[in-house]
């Protein structure tokens, strides 16, 4: 790949090199998602107004893209403020799944007015997520185990303490559903303690998009804008530097992870009570890789907190567009390849960036001496 | 807890209870003698599981076309070596996060052979058994460890040869020292991150040939879920044996053990908690790194990229 980089030294000449590199990127990923398309005997050019037909176009389906997009935010911003203490979370999808667990405990256990009980129920879903990541936090600071490997590890961890907690009637199952063959779920919400739902447009959303802007705008100033933020920022780009200014790395890395795995529980706690996903109640793979591509989003959002909304509904399409796939006469999971390539489509650009202005830094220090 | 015993007990002293352990465990095994290579060069290489994935669907697509197994397992390598390319080639050529890029790859690989999978129908059988002649009348063990099909036993040939090619031969010395200290690697003129892209092919291949094993020589029909973190589990069996090779086999076939109890507890009348023996090697993981922390040496260099000139 040669790019005319002639004015490349300019910050003119920069832009269009990087938006450049970016669109070729994104061009090659949907050429070659579109080529897989082909290669199985459909045409492009109806999946690709399937999706958008499934996820924006068509009347009351872009309600529905918002509320995938909620609980993918919520997971993308927490996964930022562990990014930013240099921490590698990569257990959301456990962190989710425990928080959407004690939600459902908390939700099915407590009998008050309901506004009260969906207020217990979110924070019950924080502190879920929040206990599951600061068990690998505890670990990090305590016996110095990498952060990495105890969240992966308990993501499956999480599932099958899911799993049990929904075969046992005194944590989450409930004894009288039957649904057809599936006896292992929890019991519905009330309908009191649902998250109130609103009409916009011919669109129902859940009044938690709004809380969910709300965070994400305030975590977005707190880590740009305040002192906190900063000393996390210190605390992640270097800790020499934070233990010289005595800025503690342990107390700022625990919180970090704490916050990161209780917006993951959040997300939980929001898919629960949201009513865009298993109708009300806890069932064995509630996480449906939300956790997974929450982290993606995370990702692709380059830690920026402004950038997780546009990127999480971008997913949240790819998920609800796939459903109209059926009429198309092609597999719904070509979605996943889709978004698959889109990751790592955005993840070129800037590692390119990198190589090429390391090399032309290195060019023009030769030329010096 | 005397249940526990006895359960135990019976299990060590049936015979098909070691065949089961055992084919859960080379799979495992395959998997992470290559992941070991890998983590020795520095890579902590979360795509094994892609890995593995693609490897049973390459044996799949490559048996289906020739109907001969060896393909079929070549097939296999040559897809997890694909694999194996984009993680090397996005993590150690160009400077892309290499958890972020194995995530993905997982994501990507399991959509990918998934949609090929529901698209294309592909017919497999598995392997001829081979019984290894006296060797398989060694009594309890015999038939677990030489009574297998045949691609079993390359499991025999690869450990040696990956033990030898790192812990013997120049290259592996590079290897190591690039896992080690890649900033004296790189000055002593040692090429860092080329070595370190050549021990992801290493593990790619022979995951690939672990998943080609897997298909072809256990479950010979391709199903997407096939692999069900089994890669995650080798990853952590190698980090179990505190990244030497001895202590990596012995972490396989103590969670192949483990993984194998949900089928032969049940069989022998027992009736344990199928989710903690689920969640068993994770967390007998947890432990063992909690305690054995500051005991293990990692790898110094581990999950630490390199690019010269910054720390």
């Amino acid at each position: 790949m040669s790019l005319a980089v002639g004015s490349g030294r300019g910050t003119g000449g920069r832009v269009v090199e990087v938006v450049t590199i970016y669109v070729v990127c994104g061009m090659a990923a949907l050429v070659f998602s579109g080529l897989i398309v082909e290669a199985v005997g459909s045409d492009w050019t109806d999946v690709g107004k399937a999706l958008l037909n499934g996820s924006v176009l068509k009347p009351g389906r872009w309600g529905g893209t918002i509320g995938v997009t909620i609980p993918l935010a919520m997971v993308a911003i927490g996964t930022i403020i562990s990014t930013k203490a240099n921490l590698v979370n990569i257990g959301q999808e456990g962190q989710l799944l425990v928080g959407a667990a004690t939600a459902t405990y908390v939700g099915s256990r407590i009998s008050a007015p309901g506004p009260i009980v969906v207020v217990l129920i979110l924070l019950a879903g924080v502190l879920g997520g929040a206990l599951w990541s600061g068990i690998a936090g505890g670990l990090r600071y305590w016996r110095k185990v990498p952060e990495v490997l105890t969240t992966l590890l308990l993501v499956a961890v999480a599932s099958n303490l899911v799993g049990y907690g929904l075969k046992n009637p005194w944590l989450l199952l409930d004894p009288e559903a039957k649904l057809g063959n599936r006896n292992m779920v929890s019991r519905q919400l009330p309908l009191d303690t649902r998250m109130p739902r609103i009409t916009l447009w011919g669109n129902e959303i859940s009044i938690s998009a709004f809380l969910a802007v709300a965070l994400i705008l305030l975590v977005g100033w707190m880590l740009s804008r305040t002192i906190w933020g900063f000393r996390l920022t210190v605390v992640g780009q270097n800790r020499r530097v934070a233990t010289r200014f005595g800025i503690s790395e342990s107390a700022h890395g625990m919180i970090a992870m704490f916050a990161s795995g209780g917006f993951a529980g959040l997300a939980g706690a929001f898919m629960l009570t949201g009513g865009d996903f298993a109708n009300y109640r806890l069932v064995p793979g509630f996480s449906v890789n939300i956790g997974w591509v929450g982290l993606l989003v995370a990702l692709v959002a380059n830690n920026r907190a402004m950038a997780v909304i546009p990127m999480a509904f971008v997913f949240a399409s790819l998920r609800t567009g796939s459903g109209f796939l059926a009429s198309t006469g092609i597999e719904r999971r070509v979605t996943d390849v889709v978004q698959g390539l889109i990751v790592l489509a955005l993840l070129l650009p800037p590692a390119i960036m990198f190589i090429r202005e390391r090399r032309r830094a290195l060019a023009s220090a030769r030329s010096r001496v | 807890m005397g249940d526990l015993f006895s359960a135990v007990l019976d299990v060590g002293t049936t015979e098909s209870a070691y065949t089961a352990a055992a084919r859960f465990a080379v799979v495992l095994a395959f998997a992470a003698v290559g992941e070991w290579v890998a983590e020795r060069a520095g890579t902590l290489n979360i795509s094994v599981e892609a890995m593995i994935l693609a490897g049973a669907f390459g044996a799949a697509l490559g048996y289906h076309a020739t109907g001969s197994v060896v393909l079929g397992l070549v097939g296999g390598m040559l897809a997890g070596g694909a694999v194996a390319s984009v993680q090397a080639q996005m993590s150690h050529r160009l400077t892309a996060d290499q958890f972020v890029v194995g995530l993905t790859l997982n994501i990507l690989v399991l959509g990918i052979v998934g949609f090929l999978d529901s698209e294309w129908k592909l017919s497999t059988r598995t392997a001829s058994i081979v019984e290894v002649p006296f060797l398989v009348d060694i009594p309890l063990v015999g038939p677990a460890l030489f009574g297998q099909p045949w691609p079993f036993y390359l499991i025999y040939l690869i450990t040696p040869l990956f033990a030898w090619l790192v812990l013997r031969t120049r290259w592996g010395l590079e290897v190591r020292s690039v896992g080690e200290n890649p900033q004296a690697a790189d000055v002593s003129g040692i090429d860092v991150n080329r070595r370190r892209r050549q021990s992801i092919y290493l593990g790619g291949l022979s995951a690939g040939l672990g998943g080609g094993y897997l298909l072809l020589g256990q479950v010979g029909r391709f199903d997407p879920g096939i692999v069900a973190g089994r890669g995650f589990i080798a990853l952590v069996a190698v980090i179990f044996g505190g990244w030497t090779l001895r202590g990596a086999i012995f972490g396989c076939l103590l969670f192949g053990s483990v993984l194998s109890f949900r089928l032969t507890l049940p069989g022998l009348g027992y009736d344990l908690n199928n989710e903690m023996l689920s969640s068993l090697p994770s967390l007998v993981t947890i432990a063992a790194m909690a305690l054995f922390a500051h005991a293990v040496r990692q790898p110094e260099a581990l999950a630490r990229p390199f690019i010269r000139g910054l720390k």
